[in-house]
């Protein structure tokens, strides 16, 4: 735009030549490729937030604006028991997290191993993933029924069925119950990711190893775990970050978040379509992401100095083998 | 080999496969006590441990019911007309915005690539509070366009395959393609465009299942029974339903179908396509 009206002070502006000329070109197909993304990005996104932000200084439900409340509606939320106290819950959320990527972990070392049918396998973990939330909650309400899936198969391995818990009514254990079905679904995604990076590693660099002697674990702590800790250090921040804003167990499972299940954002969905109380909920959301930024934030500094440290640690191991070679030799 | 050496490689072998047989089965255990459950009748549901196999495994009726009680013969249309046009939809939009941030050097490219990533980081449950006031003002809500065009305009992770794979095809073919007289225009939609089937393949397939599964939104903005998507078809087996398990089971069933075909027909680009999405930090 700016070679348009630069253009057009110099001499009377053609507009149909500008269009031909191979600046022109590339001013309208910048705009006019751009202009409905950018438009949708500001709709959907960009303009609810600014509303969002807006709203939380307001006492107000859908249609009716009751008032400016300053920042009462912040106070709230951490006046509010309810509320601060299911901001905790992500702990649990967290647990599974780690759970989840240490496990995605183990499996993918054992596929880049090979094994037989490994793609049958690889699918069955994955597949779950690939399920709607809804016919999660379903399925996970008929699991965890007392005496059906879970239990028979405890009562298989030994278990007396008087000895097990309600898993979905006892507060206890209910989160924990919650927590296994977001791993359960996610930990096949977590481990092809894992497969991808480990894979994209040379493969000769695994057969001159094995010439070379290395055992398995050497194998694993040498070659493989340097070429995906990127992958695995991204995932962690995703899975704490989404930890935070866990939502749909306790939403498709519990039917909202009953007993004792109810996280941040499910208490929010509450607040705001429930209760209608548009500026706290408001409130909530603006408080969420204030912790996020500042935990991503964290997390990425965080990882600079660990991926920074774990660099000069490998160089150091790398020149301590040298010598040790040096003194064989 | 010593003896030391080979219980090793044996137990290696034994924890491996212990490992994968193990994982499958906690993967596939929910799944295959839904589709147990689906085959049997009414009588054979109360009376019978869950994990015992069904008398008869030709017993469809609660498929049929399941269908005909959600009314999905219509959800699956529905959900038909959203994936296909929030797909295609996706494709032109996101490769078009791809290719102009990847190829053009332009004040503003570095901004439009950083409010996207912003974006991301924007939980969108979290954003729902203002979102359906704005959908309630410009009355999107409980229109089928409504709902599509929302869909459309919060997909980044599509704009990253496609900038990713934009930065594997050698900008001297465009060039050349420029100086024998060809217009941009053209040289996206004729040589480009053709260049990214398998990211638009990889796109279109996690895009499609990820809007066929999804229920947040559809149950907010899709509220009239005519509507109803399949994902969210499912609900009408809450309430007084809710505890006919074999009736719900086969629903659960059907909704997993199409997800379960396209996955074991697509495998490899779901595979692939998620691993180029993960590394776009």
């Amino acid at each position: 735009m700016a070679a348009a009206t630069a253009n057009q002070s110099r001499k009377p502006f053609n507009f149909a030549k500008w269009a031909k000329s191979r600046k022109g070109q590339q001013a309208l197909i910048i705009i006019g490729f751009s202009i409905i993304p950018l438009v949708l990005l500001f709709t959907f996104t960009y303009y609810p937030f600014a509303e969002m932000a807006k709203f939380s200084f307001y006492d107000r439900n859908y249609t009716k604006v009751r008032g400016f409340v300053g920042l009462k509606n912040y106070i709230d939320v951490f006046n509010r028991p309810d509320i601060f106290k299911s901001l905790f819950l992500s702990l649990y959320y967290m647990g599974g997290a780690v759970v989840q990527l240490a496990l995605a972990l183990y499996l993918a070392t054992i596929f880049c191993f090979g094994v037989k049918g490994g793609n049958f396998f690889k699918g069955c973990m994955f597949f779950p993933y690939l399920i709607n939330g809804i016919a999660i909650g379903f399925i996970f309400k008929f699991f965890y029924t007392r005496g059906f899936v879970f239990d028979t198969v405890l009562q298989w391995i030994g278990f007396d069925l008087e000895d097990l818990p309600f898993w979905l009514r006892d507060t206890s254990i209910n989160n924990i119950s919650l927590v296994g079905t977001s791993v359960w679904k996610y930990f096949g995604q977590n481990m092809v990711l894992f497969v991808g990076a480990m894979m994209s590693v040379d493969a000769t660099l695994y057969e001159a190893a094995d010439l070379d002697g290395a055992n398995k674990w050497q194998q694993f702590k040498y070659i493989m775990l340097p070429s995906i800790k990127t992958i695995v250090m991204l995932n962690l921040i995703m899975a704490i970050t989404g930890s935070l804003s866990a939502f749909e167990p306790p939403f498709v499972i519990m039917s909202g978040g009953g007993n004792g299940t109810a996280t941040y954002f499910v208490k929010m969905h509450e607040v705001a379509h429930t209760s209608q109380k548009l500026g706290l909920a408001s409130a909530m959301a603006i408080v969420l992401l204030l912790i996020i930024f500042v935990a991503t934030i964290l997390q990425k500094l965080f990882f600079k100095y660990v991926f920074k440290d774990a660099e000069d640690e490998d160089k150091g191991a790398a020149a301590r083998r040298e010598k040790k070679l040096a003194k064989s030799r | 080999m010593t003896v030391g050496e080979k219980v090793k490689k044996y137990l290696w072998i034994f924890i491996k496969y212990f490992s994968m047989v193990f994982f499958s089965f906690i993967s596939l255990l929910p799944i295959v006590s839904c589709v147990i459950t689906a085959f049997k009748t009414e009588t054979e549901y109360q009376n019978t441990n869950v994990m015992t196999p069904p008398e008869s495994w030709l017993n469809f009726s609660n498929f049929t019911e399941a269908f005909s009680r959600a009314h999905m013969g219509r959800a699956f249309l529905n959900s038909a007309i959203v994936v296909v046009v929030v797909v295609v939809g996706s494709v032109l939009i996101g490769s078009m915005i791809a290719y102009v941030l990847n190829r053009f050097k332009f004040p503003g490219n570095g901004l439009i690539r950083s409010l996207f990533l912003f974006a991301t980081l924007l939980p969108g449950i979290a954003m729902q509070v203002s979102t359906y006031q704005l959908m309630y003002q410009i009355g999107f809500i409980n229109h089928m366009y409504g709902y599509i065009i929302l869909m459309m305009g919060t997909d980044v992770m599509s704009i990253y395959i496609f900038i990713q794979f934009f930065e594997n095809i050698s900008t001297s073919l465009d060039e050349s393609a420029y100086m024998d007289g060809a217009s941009y225009f053209t040289i996206f939609f004729r040589i480009l465009f053709p260049l990214l089937k398998p990211a638009i393949v990889t796109c279109m397939i996690l895009k499609g299942v990820g809007v066929y599964n999804e229920y947040y939104s559809a149950n907010l903005y899709l509220v009239d029974q005519k509507l109803k998507t399949v994902a969210i078809s499912l609900y009408t087996f809450t309430g007084p339903l809710g505890s006919k398990y074999n009736l719900i089971c086969a629903g659960v069933i059907i909704t997993l179908l199409p997800a379960l075909i396209i996955f074991i027909l697509f495998q490899k680009q779901i595979y692939s396509g998620l691993t180029a999405g993960a590394v776009k930090g």
